[in-house]
């Protein structure tokens, strides 16, 4: 279980990078960024994320998302928030099809030193691949902070 | 008599497999789908070797010899609730049982219009009653068919204790109700609920009653006819037969007037390149070939039922119950549902103060304990009781005390392994 629940997961988990009280979001002030926001579920426990990503430029300059989850959830929405913060949109998409890579490799992790590198704290996440059923857990805050560049990126053009 | 636990385990060979690295495996997850006995799948393998052909067509032997263990398996689960042959359809499981009820109520308000159908048409200013504690499978089909006909959706509401309330019976059910549609057993709170008096409601103003019976016909001896709905859905995975069959009761009167729903082989009587004429009931209901294996298999699972009898059965399982209920003896344990044993099953759920009901399954799976995290396909209850999910523990007659203790002993540990407490 301590493979799983890695001290960086737990520790993240009652912490969150991030994460603000419910209400917080709508409240959010652009401070005139073009900022990106998405609503993602996960209908088999109904934990849900609501991310809102801020923009300068191509730059994200702040991202803060409210939800609820488990420990896996909330863990790894506050490792990428922590690694998403000042990258460009397209560095983030390429972290994020790591991390998938990683989340599908049934196990195994990454053999890619240097995709291991760039994964940073994230590689925690590597006990989860063997869990079919957790990997959605892992993938919720991901998948929020994509659609969130999708829509922020739509609105820019 | 008492049950011989023992001699029931060595029937399900699944329970002496180790999982997660050679841990035994503790099966608590029976209400979302029951082990198999050697007597379900041997019967399903002996129709399979030596009898298999087409059900209701041609002349040959195995054809006939199908069709007759197809009949047979129709007359045994008939006889496990009650109920007779003709009363009985085969569907794929509950769910496309409960929705054949709602399609056949929206096929007589929407379709051609036929007398006998007309008690099951639909429209404006009609009510539809069912309960917060419906399974998924039991709303919403029928807020589909309130959005089709314009009908009204209202509902039973469930108190803190997780029972019905039935304090506005005669309010919530009255001559605009036209469907009561509600669950036997609960599969999050456990609660049996209180059919007669729901039924002695729904016939005073002519309403359909349809009950969802899932959770009830493997635990407690079922009269159908004796309780008097119209309509009961139930599958065969939940009563330790196989997947992808289970059973729409229904009485004489209500199946003569329900439309039918799926249309094809197997269901008429004569087709022109324009018209039809359909079979009477069941078969008017059973277009397609059906899933005649797996009858087979469910018919064996009612024998096997009916042969450990409903009062062993249900003592074994109140003994359960109130194992399972001793989990809010741990610090931190909340469950949804009544605290005591009496009218409801050996099934608890509950959350665990500070751990997400997924980290909870987690830790339980890895000492080689399966029970179902999430919203149990009910998420209208979880609302109620404002949680978004819960850990359910689930169990029946091969589970046995000294398992149920090793659960509880697994549960203890998960606060401390999440640093909470
Ligand atoms: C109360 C209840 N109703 C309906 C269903 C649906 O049964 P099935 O998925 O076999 O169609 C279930 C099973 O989860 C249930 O517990």
């Amino acid at each position: 279980m301590t493979q799983l629940y890695q001290q960086l997961i737990l520790e993240h988990s009652k912490t969150p990078t991030g994460r603000v009280a419910k209400g917080e979001l709508e409240g959010a002030n652009s401070h005139g960024l073009n900022i990106g926001t998405s609503h993602q579920v996960n209908p088999t426990c109904g934990d849900e994320i609501t991310l809102v990503a801020k923009f300068e430029g191509d730059k994200i300059a702040d991202i803060i998302w409210e939800g609820q989850g488990c420990a896996i959830s909330q863990a790894s929405a506050s490792v990428m928030t922590d690694m998403a913060i000042g990258q460009t949109a397209t560095q983030v998409t390429d972290d994020n099809l790591l991390f998938h890579e990683l989340m599908h490799s049934r196990g195994a992790g990454l053999t890619d030193p240097q995709a291991i590198e760039q994964l940073g704290d994230a590689v925690a996440f590597t006990g989860v691949s063997q869990y079919p059923a957790r990997i959605k857990c892992a993938l919720l805050g991901w998948e929020a902070l994509r659609a969130a560049i999708h829509q922020a990126q739509l609105k820019g053009e | 008599m008492a049950l011989d636990i023992t001699a029931i385990r060595e029937q399900f060979p699944i329970l002496d497999r180790t999982v997660r690295g050679g841990k035994p495996l503790i099966y608590l997850d029976s209400a979302a789908t029951t082990q198999r006995p050697r007597a379900v799948v041997e019967a399903m393998e002996q129709f399979t070797f030596s009898h298999n052909g087409a059900v209701h067509r041609g002349t040959h032997q195995l054809g006939e010899e199908a069709t007759d263990a197809f009949e047979a398996a129709r007359a045994t689960v008939a006889r496990l609730v009650g109920a007779a042959p003709d009363e009985i359809v085969w569907t794929s499981g509950a769910t496309a049982g409960l929705n054949l009820v709602a399609n056949g109520f929206k096929n007589a308000s929407l379709g051609p219009k036929s007398a006998a159908a007309s008690r099951f048409a639909l429209k404006p200013g009609d009510e539809i009653v069912v309960t917060e504690a419906e399974h998924h499978s039991n709303l919403v089909p029928w807020q589909e068919l309130a959005k089709a006909t314009g009908a009204e959706l209202r509902w039973f509401g469930v108190d803190d204790e997780g029972r019905l309330d039935l304090s506005n019976l005669n309010e919530l059910i009255n001559e605009r109700t036209k469907v009561v549609a509600f669950t036997h057993v609960s599969n999050v709170t456990a609660a049996i609920t209180p059919i007669e008096q729901i039924v002695a409601a729904a016939r005073r103003v002519g309403a359909t009653t349809i009950l969802d019976a899932c959770q009830s016909v493997a635990h407690l001896p079922l009269d159908l006819p004796a309780l008097g709905v119209d309509f009961a859905a139930f599958s065969g995975h939940k009563m330790f037969g196989p997947t992808g069959v289970g059973v729409l009761y229904g009485t004489r009167e209500a199946l003569a007037a329900l439309p039918p729903v799926n249309f094809g082989g197997s269901m008429v009587e004569t087709v022109t390149m324009t018209d039809a004429t359909y079979l009477p009931p069941p078969m008017r209901f059973e277009a397609g070939t059906q899933m005649v294996t797996a009858a087979i298999g469910m018919a064996a699972a009612a024998n096997w039922l009916n042969n450990l009898g409903f009062d062993n059965l249900s003592e074994y399982e109140n003994n359960l119950a109130e194992e399972l209920l001793k989990v809010e003896e741990i610090p931190g344990i909340t469950i949804i549902g009544p605290r005591e044993a009496h009218d409801r099953v050996a099934l608890v759920s509950f959350v665990v103060d500070g751990v997400h009901p997924h980290d909870v399954g987690q830790v339980l799976d890895d000492a080689g304990i399966a029970v179902r995290v999430g919203q149990h396909c009910a998420q209208p209850i979880h609302n109620r009781f404002g949680v978004s999910s819960s850990v359910r523990a689930s169990a029946t007659v091969y589970n046995t005390v000294a398992e149920i203790s090793a659960f509880r002993e697994a549960l203890a540990q998960v606060r401390p392994f999440f640093g909470v407490d």
